[in-house]
């Protein structure tokens, strides 16, 4: 695919065979926004965006996933809540449990699917100001130990654009102290929180590290004139890190 | 036709950030009766035809995989109305 040039003076990648060997997944339901986005962040890394499609039955050779955010199936009933019961997402569920250890992301939307699903586990409710929020947030890098935040050194800040109604992450204290406990929480807000979120938690993993999800939108911060402050591409170390485990670099 | 009535509300320890703008608001229209409100879901399941047992089992299944999420919030009723 031709990419669109960037702009702010960045220049694209020269195309590496070995890293645009992984193919990483995007699924699309009804409703999905930031599809695009996250397939052009993908190619940003220097990986293959593969279509996918919510309806599919079958899960297209990928070497991970990532669910972006959005509004899916209208976000009606619970945000995510329909999602989860796509055909598609019974294959994700089942290669993210498989030995396999299949990479998933949920970015936003892809978070409130992966905690439907119980890939991941608490839940998100409407922000406790009730309103829709779009801001750039700085985000703590609490566990550098995930296939999605290698590339990330521990403890580091990263700036990222929020942007939801539904971001409150909420969990019961004994599943938020277990999370604790096993450095599951991947992030966390820094400054203010900006929904509620218990534990100022952003981001949190599975057991494994294969799963991730977070609020935040990391395919938003990838490319400078698009990103916070304009030049901001914090973002790309989630689509690096995923490469790093894929290739074996991590 | 006959409906099974499916209740959720959020769980009694998640706070509800609608029901407090909505008790927040009440005072406003001289409603000052009321300390607290929680808001809930209501789901009507029309059935074509009799509500059997096993009818009554899928809705109680349905309410319990689907309807509501067991992480934040409980099925509070499932009964079926006749119209």
């Amino acid at each position: 695919m031709t990419e669109t040039p960037l702009i702010g003076g960045a220049t694209l990648a020269p195309v590496d065979s070995r890293l645009a060997g992984a193919r990483i997944g995007v699924v699309t339901f009804p409703g999905t926004l930031d599809d695009r986005d996250a397939s052009r962040a993908v190619r940003l890394s220097g990986a293959t965006a593969v279509d996918l499609w919510h309806a599919d039955t079958v899960l297209a050779d990928v070497d991970a996933v990532i669910i972006p955010g959005g509004f899916s199936y209208g976000d009606y009933l619970r945000a995510g809540a329909i999602s989860r019961f796509a055909p598609l997402m019974s294959q994700i569920i089942d290669a993210a449990n498989s030995d396999a250890k299949l990479p998933v992301l949920g970015i936003c939307n892809g978070f409130q699917i992966l905690t439907e699903s119980h890939l991941l586990p608490g839940s998100m409710i409407k922000n406790d100001h009730l309103k829709f929020l779009c801001r750039d947030t700085v985000l703590r890098v609490e566990n550098n130990n995930t296939v999605w935040t290698n590339a990330y050194a521990p403890g580091a800040e990263i700036t990222i654009p929020l942007k939801n109604q539904d971001g409150q992450y909420i969990a019961d204290e004994k599943t938020l102290d277990a999370l604790e406990a096993e450095g599951r929480v991947a992030f966390r807000y820094v400054g203010t929180n900006p929904n509620g979120s218990r534990r100022d938690i952003a981001g949190i993993s599975n057991a494994a590290g294969n799963v991730v999800g977070l609020m935040p939108h990391p395919e938003h911060a990838v490319e400078t004139g698009y990103g916070p402050g304009h030049t901001g591409t914090d973002g790309l170390g989630f689509f690096t890190s995923v490469l790093n485990t894929l290739l074996g670099g991590k | 036709m006959p409906r099974i009535v499916v209740d959720v509300m959020l769980k009694p320890e998640i706070l509800d950030p609608q029901g407090k703008a909505i008790v927040g608001a009440l005072p406003r229209l001289g409603f000052t009766a009321f300390s607290a409100v929680r808001q809930g879901k209501r789901f009507e399941l029309t059935v074509d035809g009799e509500v059997t047992e096993e009818i009554l089992a899928q809705a109680r299944e349905a309410a319990e995989t689907m309807l509501s999420n067991p992480v934040i919030e409980d099925v509070v009723n499932v009964e079926v109305v006749a119209d």
